[in-house]
C-alpha cells in the first residue's frame, strides 16, 4: 500500500509574525521557514506504517515555489522514499492544492493520503477534506489514532471532536488528516539528511498536471489585530479578588 | 438572496454555535434557511425554527444522517445548493469537517472562520494564529463559509418558522461510526461559558489538574480549559484544549493557571473580556495579555483564591 503525504512550507511556528505596513500581507523576507507541524506528524505516521510493514512506499508531495524542495528533502530525511514538487510562483489556495493533489493521486494511485489538518499560515483547515471530495473518497479528519485493517481494505480512525473522541471505520483508499496527538515526530538524523539528498525528487507544474490554480479569493488587505492594552500585576490574592469584584465586576 | 445555515446538533439538542452562524447570516442579509440533517431529530428542527431571523427550516430526517458523517452530509448539502447564495456552518470540529467537502464539490473556495461580514462577498478572517486579519473577497457564485462563534452574538428567539421535510440522498456507505467517547461534565460548555479556569503544564499531573482547578471552577460556575501541553501530557482530555488548534473562546473571565502564553494558546483566548494570569515566572508572555497578573506559585495561589471568593 502506497501512502502519499502532502507537505507545506510555512513560516516556522516559533517566528513572531509581522504584518507589512502597506497591508499587503505578512513579512516573509528573511524569515525562518519550516515544514508545517501537522505535516511532520503526517510524515511520521506514514513512516511508522511503513516500518510496521503495512505501507510499502511513502511519497511526499509539495506545491509552491522552488524552495519547497527543502521541505521535501526534510520529508525524505524523516523517512519518505521519494517526492514530487509541483512548482509554481502563483499564490495557491486550498481548492487549487486539492486539485493538484488529485491529479497526482490519479497518477500515483495511493491507498491513503495523509495531509495535516491545517497549515499554520492560512489556518484554513480545508485541503484534505477537499481532496477527499474531489476523489470521491471517505475522509477521517483530525486523527489521533489510525489502525489499518489486516486486509488493508479499510481503517479505523479515532478523531478529535468537540465533545471528546470518535472512532470511525472508513474504506480505503481514503484521506486521513492529522491532529497533533497522533504521534510525536522524530528528528532527522545527520546520516538520514545525507541519504535524503540522493532520494528521487521529481518536478512537475500545474500546467503539466492540467490544473487551473488561479486564486478564487482576493485578499484586499491584511491588518494587525487590535492589541490588548497591557494590564497590571497585582500584589497578592486579596488584591486580585478586589480587582475582579470592584473594578472588572466579573465575580 | 437566500442563505443556507447548516445546524449543528446531536439529534436531540441544537448546539449553540448554530445561533452564532445564524447571526452571521443575518449580517450578510437575505432569507435564512436552516438545514437540520439527522435521524429522529424533529425536536432540533423545532428549536431551529424558533430562532430569530430564520425563514424556513429544512429537515432531512434519515438514518444515514444520524452520525453526521461528512460524506453523506456534504452530498445532501450539494444536492440542495442551487437555491443559495451563501452556505454557512459553525467553525466547530463538525463544521470544519464537512463544509470544505461541500465547497470542493461545488468547485468554490471556502472562507474559513470568518470574524466579520464586510459585505455579502467580503469577509474578515484571522490567519497566522490570529496574528493577522485578512480581508478577503470571493468571486465565486456561492460563498461557502465557516463562522467563528465568538465573533457573532448568538441569535435569540423569534416567531416560529415553517419546517419542511427534505428528501435524503443515497447513503454513500464508505464511512461508519464505531463509537464516541464524550467527556461528561456538569460544567458549562467551554465555548459558551461565562467564566473559564484553564490549566497548563505546571499542574504537573492529572490528579493535580483536577484537584486544584475544579473546586475553583465549581465555585465560579466555570468551564475548565487546558493548554496543549496539559492535554498532551494527559492531564486533561483533548476537548479541553484552547488555542489555534483547539477551541476558540471569549468568556467574560479567563483565568490562566500555570500557562506560559505561547502564541498558539493566545490565539484561542485573547478575545476574552478579562484575562487573569497566575504564573510564577514574572517574564511569562501570558502577562502581556493579562488584565490582572499574579506572580505566584499556583499551588498556593489557587487555594487562596478559592478561599477568598465567597
Ligand atoms: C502547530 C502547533 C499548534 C499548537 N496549538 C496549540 C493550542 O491550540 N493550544 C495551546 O495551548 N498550545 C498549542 N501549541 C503549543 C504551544 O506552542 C505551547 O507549547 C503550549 O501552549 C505550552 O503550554 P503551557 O503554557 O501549559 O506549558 P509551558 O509553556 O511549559 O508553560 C508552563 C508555565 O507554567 C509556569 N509554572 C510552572 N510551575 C508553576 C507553578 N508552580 N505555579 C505557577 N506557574 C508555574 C511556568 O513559569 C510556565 O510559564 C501548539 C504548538 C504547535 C507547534
Amino acid at each position: 500500500m502506497k501512502i502519499l503525504v502532502p507537505v507545506k512550507r510555512v513560516i516556522d511556528y516559533n517566528v513572531k509574525v509581522r504584518v507589512k505596513s502597506d497591508g499587503s500581507g505578512v513579512d516573509l523576507a528573511n524569515v525562518k521557514m519550516s515544514m508545517n507541524p501537522f505535516d511532520e506528524v503526517a510524515i511520521e505516521e506514514a513512516v511508522r506504517l511503513k516500518e510496521a510493514g503495512i505501507a510499502s512506499e511513502v511519497v511526499a508531495v509539495s506545491a509552491g515555489v522552488a524552495a519547497c524542495q527543502e521541505t521535501l528533502r526534510t520529508a525524505m530525511a524523516l523517512g519518505a522514499d521519494r517526492s514530487i514538487l509541483i512548482v509554481t510562483d502563483e499564490e495557491l489556495q486550498p481548492l487549487a492544492v486539492a486539485k493538484l493533489l488529485k491529479a497526482v493521486c490519479d497518477k500515483e494511485a495511493p491507498q491513503m493520503v495523509i495531509p495535516g489538518k491545517q497549515a499554520i499560515d492560512d489556518d484554513a483547515n480545508q485541503t484534505g477534506q477537499m481532496l477527499a471530495a474531489l476523489l470521491g473518497w471517505p475522509q477521517a479528519t483530525f486523527a489521533s489514532k489510525v489502525v489499518v485493517n489486516a486486509d488493508k481494505t479499510g481503517a479505523a480512525v479515532t478523531r478529535e471532536i468537540d465533545g471528546g473522541l470518535e472512532t470511525i471505520e472508513i474504506s480505503l483508499p481514503a484521506v486521513v488528516t492529522t491532529d497533533l496527538r497522533l504521534n510525536e515526530p522524530r528528528y532527522a538524523t545527520l546520516p538520514n539528511i545525507m541519504k535524503a539528498k540522493k532520494k528521487p525528487l521529481e518536478t512537475t507544474t500545474p500546467e503539466a498536471l492540467g490544473v487551473d490554480v488561479k486564486p478564487r479569493l482576493k485578499t484586499l488587505k491584511v491588518a494587525e489585530p487590535a492589541k490588548r492594552a497591557g494590564g497590571v500585576k497585582v500584589a497578592d490574592v486579596a488584591a486580585l479578588v478586589d480587582k475582579l469584584k470592584n473594578e472588572a465586576k466579573v465575580i | 438572496m437566500t442563505i443556507l445555515v447548516i445546524a449543528e446538533h446531536d439529534n436531540a439538542v441544537l448546539k449553540p454555535a448554530t445561533r452564532n452562524a445564524i447571526a452571521a447570516a443575518a449580517r450578510i442579509g437575505g432569507d435564512i434557511d436552516v438545514l437540520v440533517a439527522g435521524a429522529a431529530c424533529a425536536a432540533v428542527a423545532e428549536a431551529a425554527a424558533r430562532i430569530a431571523g430564520v425563514t424556513r427550516v429544512r429537515l432531512a430526517d434519515a438514518a444515514q444522517y444520524a452520525d453526521h458523517g461528512a460524506e453523506n452530509l456534504a452530498a445532501l448539502v450539494v444536492a440542495n445548493a442551487a437555491a443559495y447564495s451563501h452556505i454557512l456552518a459553525p467553525a466547530t470540529a463538525a463544521g470544519k469537517n464537512f463544509l470544505p467537502r461541500v465547497a470542493a464539490l461545488l468547485d468554490v473556495a471556502q472562507i474559513s472562520d470568518i470574524v466579520e461580514v464586510v459585505s455579502p462577498d467580503t469577509f474578515v478572517r484571522p490567519i497566522y494564529a490570529g496574528n493577522a486579519l485578512a480581508t478577503v473577497q470571493s468571486a465565486d457564485a456561492v460563498k461557502v463559509i465557516t463562522v467563528r462563534g465568538t465573533a457573532f452574538e448568538p441569535a435569540g428567539e423569534g416567531a416560529a418558522a415553517p419546517i419542511e421535510a427534505l428528501a435524503g440522498a443515497a447513503d454513500a456507505g464508505i464511512s461508519r461510526l464505531v463509537g464516541r467517547e464524550l467527556t461528561v461534565s456538569a460544567r458549562p460548555e467551554l465555548t459558551a461559558a461565562r467564566v473559564i479556569v484553564s490549566g497548563g503544564r505546571a499542574l504537573g499531573s492529572n490528579e493535580n489538574f483536577h484537584a486544584v482547578l475544579e473546586p475553583l471552577a465549581d465555585k465560579l460556575g466555570a468551564a475548565v480549559g487546558a493548554s496543549r501541553a496539559a492535554v498532551d501530557a494527559g492531564y486533561a482530555p483533548n476537548d479541553y484544549q484552547v488555542g489555534q488548534t483547539g477551541k476558540i473562546v471569549a468568556p467574560e473571565l479567563y483565568i490562566a493557571v500555570g500557562i506560559s502564553g505561547a502564541i498558539q494558546h493566545l490565539a484561542g483566548m485573547k478575545e476574552s473580556k478579562v484575562i487573569v494570569a497566575i504564573n510564577k515566572d514574572p517574564e511569562a508572555p501570558i502577562f502581556q495579555v493579562a488584565d490582572y497578573g499574579l506572580v505566584a506559585d499556583l499551588f498556593d495561589a489557587v487555594p487562596a483564591l478559592l478561599a477568598a471568593i465567597d
